[in-house]
């Protein structure tokens, strides 16, 4: 808990609510006739209403970047290392979007929401979403917000291939891009992972085919082995090395299979904090979304021919000991925009902690999103193009 | 703005307007910031020291961290009208396959690097008998990045074996000389040797 809001800090910020009626034809083929979405925002909107800036979440994120809830919230909003007065994503610049994306469990329409033909809650019945999908609602909350031209579109991981998505099917409605340990695709690998985190899941006693909440019951050992198995994939061997080493949680090896080490013990609360809060349907739905984002399926494969109709300026950002979404799968989406010619910069910043180092404070990673931002800004303000 | 070093001001004359270029070592971005303005190029540079790739972000230059010893296969053949790479040739783990790699992604390259026959590094040597320092050659021989040095004549005679064409060439200094024995006897008055070449 904050006893008293720090200065960088956004301060306490309220969630607000769009609601749509107009019906939303998903990649499926099913449609969403009416939905809402939750979102905050943060600094304040020009008189030009061109220095916007729209943050994607990732896999388990939600609306709530930056800032606090309440003086009693024990940590602020997930991305408040990079958004707030002063900070990369400068609040007294930028006018900041963040919105929970459909299917999500914080307050967007969901699997958790009560179906309108039913009157019970969605479940399984939420039909599955892909990235385009989740692109097509965002560019309706920006009519809603009467925001034309997005100044940035930003994500990370799963939120970078929104922003990608974005810079490729509504390029003229976004001036910058950047796109933040992500892949332009997922490997068999990646696929993987995920499959054994959904196994996990549905194969829980208590899923009941995904209508655990007409059971009054939760699949909550498998969301846990889900968030554990995803977890690992999070961390690098050198950060789960440095932090836990070979260390025991008491001083003896006990020959049985209680929590003995103490990597097992933080991974069993990790996965207990996340099986609590986060929704067994909506994390289903999310690794699909992952699994099934390949711009590059329309054109062959070729990712290069997919970003041809982007306009923006793309600043891409991957981490030395990412290895679920390695530099090298940066790099593959920086070629594809070199080849077509788009403006880009990249770089691989130095970082212990795996694919969680887009989160944490790193002085470099600050230095260059900064520095792109600042860009951003002065062409917000009329200057440089 | 203008350009400070001497060699990127040789270099700037030697670029056509809206050409594609590719920088190698693009250092703070200096030269493609430059020809963006004047040229009208689009270009890309690549580099790899952190604070420079920063520059080059703050600048409005693309800029690609890349380290130049991994090679260049990221990208096409001939898909540049220029490749450029300044004073950076002489610190590669092999210069002869970076050009022809330069020749490959592009149709012409220019490269500028400092010349080891240069009279005064000669005199250092001759006379002092040590490893020369000076100001195109700052560092001592055992922390010098500058692990092939060479000389005009030297590049001249990769270029006959490798049946590169040179299209110009020019001799750099850093003290600003213009003095008529750098034009006739560039190999012992060029401090830096800077050439333009195609295949």
């Amino acid at each position: 808990m904050p006893t008293a809001i720090p200065e960088d800090s956004v301060g306490i910020v309220e969630p607000q609510i769009a609601r749509f009626d107009t019906p939303l034809e998903l990649a499926c083929g099913r449609t969403l006739d009416s939905y809402e979405l939750i979102y905050e925002t943060y600094g304040t909107l020009n008189a030009e209403r061109s220095n916007a800036v729209l943050i994607c979440h990732a896999l388990s994120g939600t609306h709530h970047a930056a800032g606090y809830h309440s003086m009693d919230d024990r940590k602020p909003g997930w991305w408040d290392a990079y958004i707030g007065p002063g900070k990369c994503i400068d609040t007294h610049k930028f006018f900041v979007v963040c919105l929970n994306n459909l299917g999500g469990c914080n307050g967007s329409t969901g699997p958790t929401s009560i179906n309108p033909e039913t009157g019970t809650t969605y479940g399984p019945d939420f039909p599955v979403m892909t990235v385009p999908d989740w692109v097509e609602s965002q560019r309706r909350l920006s009519d809603y917000l009467q925001i034309d031209v997005w100044a940035a579109i930003i994500g990370g991981s799963l939120g970078g291939m929104q922003a990608l998505q974005w810079s490729i099917h509504h390029p003229e409605r976004m001036r910058n891009t950047a796109v933040i340990a992500a892949a332009p695709r997922l490997t068999a690998q990646n696929i993987a992972f995920n499959e054994v985190a959904r196994q996990a899941i549905m194969s829980d006693p208590e899923f009941h085919n995904g209508r655990y909440a007409e059971h009054n019951t939760l699949p909550r050992q498998g969301l846990r082995l889900a968030r554990m198995v995803g977890h690992i994939t999070y961390l690098s061997e050198d950060s789960m090395g440095s932090k836990f080493g070979r260390d025991l949680r008491t001083d003896k090896i006990n020959y049985g299979y209680d929590v003995e080490f103490q990597v097992e013990s933080y991974l069993r609360y990790q996965g207990d904090m996340f099986s609590g809060s986060f929704d067994a349907n909506t994390y289903l739905l999310m690794t699909k979304a992952l699994d099934y984002y390949d711009p590059s399926a329309e054109f062959n494969g070729k990712l290069s021919d997919a970003v041809a109709r982007a306009r923006s300026h793309f600043l891409v950002i991957s981490f030395s000991t990412d290895w679920r979404f390695s530099p090298a799968r940066s790099e593959e989406i920086v070629n594809a925009l070199t080849e077509a010619g788009k403006n880009v910069c990249y770089a691989c910043i130095e970082s212990p902690h795996g694919h969680d180092a887009f989160l944490i404070p790193n002085e470099r990673y600050e230095a260059i999103f900064s520095a792109f931002m600042n860009r951003v800004a002065d062409q917000t303000a009329g200057g440089v193009s | 703005m203008s350009l400070n070093r001497p060699d990127l001001k040789i270099i700037q004359e030697w670029v056509n307007p809206n050409d594609r270029v590719l920088d190698l070592g693009c250092g703070n971005g200096e030269l493609l910031s430059y020809l963006q303005q004047h040229k009208q190029v689009h270009g890309y540079g690549l580099e790899i020291d952190p604070a420079k790739i920063t520059t080059c972000v703050s600048r409005g230059v693309n800029v690609i961290e890349q380290n130049l010893d991994d090679g260049l296969s990221n990208f096409k053949d001939q898909s540049y009208d220029l490749v450029v790479m300044t004073q950076a040739l002489q610190a590669l783990r092999r210069p002869d396959l970076m050009l022809e790699e330069m020749l490959r992604v592009g149709k012409e390259c220019i490269v500028t690097f400092p010349n080891f026959a240069y009279w005064r590094c000669r005199f250092y040597l001759a006379l002092k008998g040590e490893m020369p320092v000076s100001k195109s050659l700052p560092h001592t021989w055992y922390d010098t990045p500058n692990i092939h040095l060479s000389t005009f004549r030297d590049f001249e005679q990769l270029c006959k074996d490798r049946q590169f064409r040179i299209l110009d060439r020019a001799v750099g200094n850093s003290e600003h000389e213009t003095h008529w024995a750098t034009r006739i006897w560039p190999n012992l008055f060029g401090e830096l040797a800077i050439y333009r070449v195609t295949r």
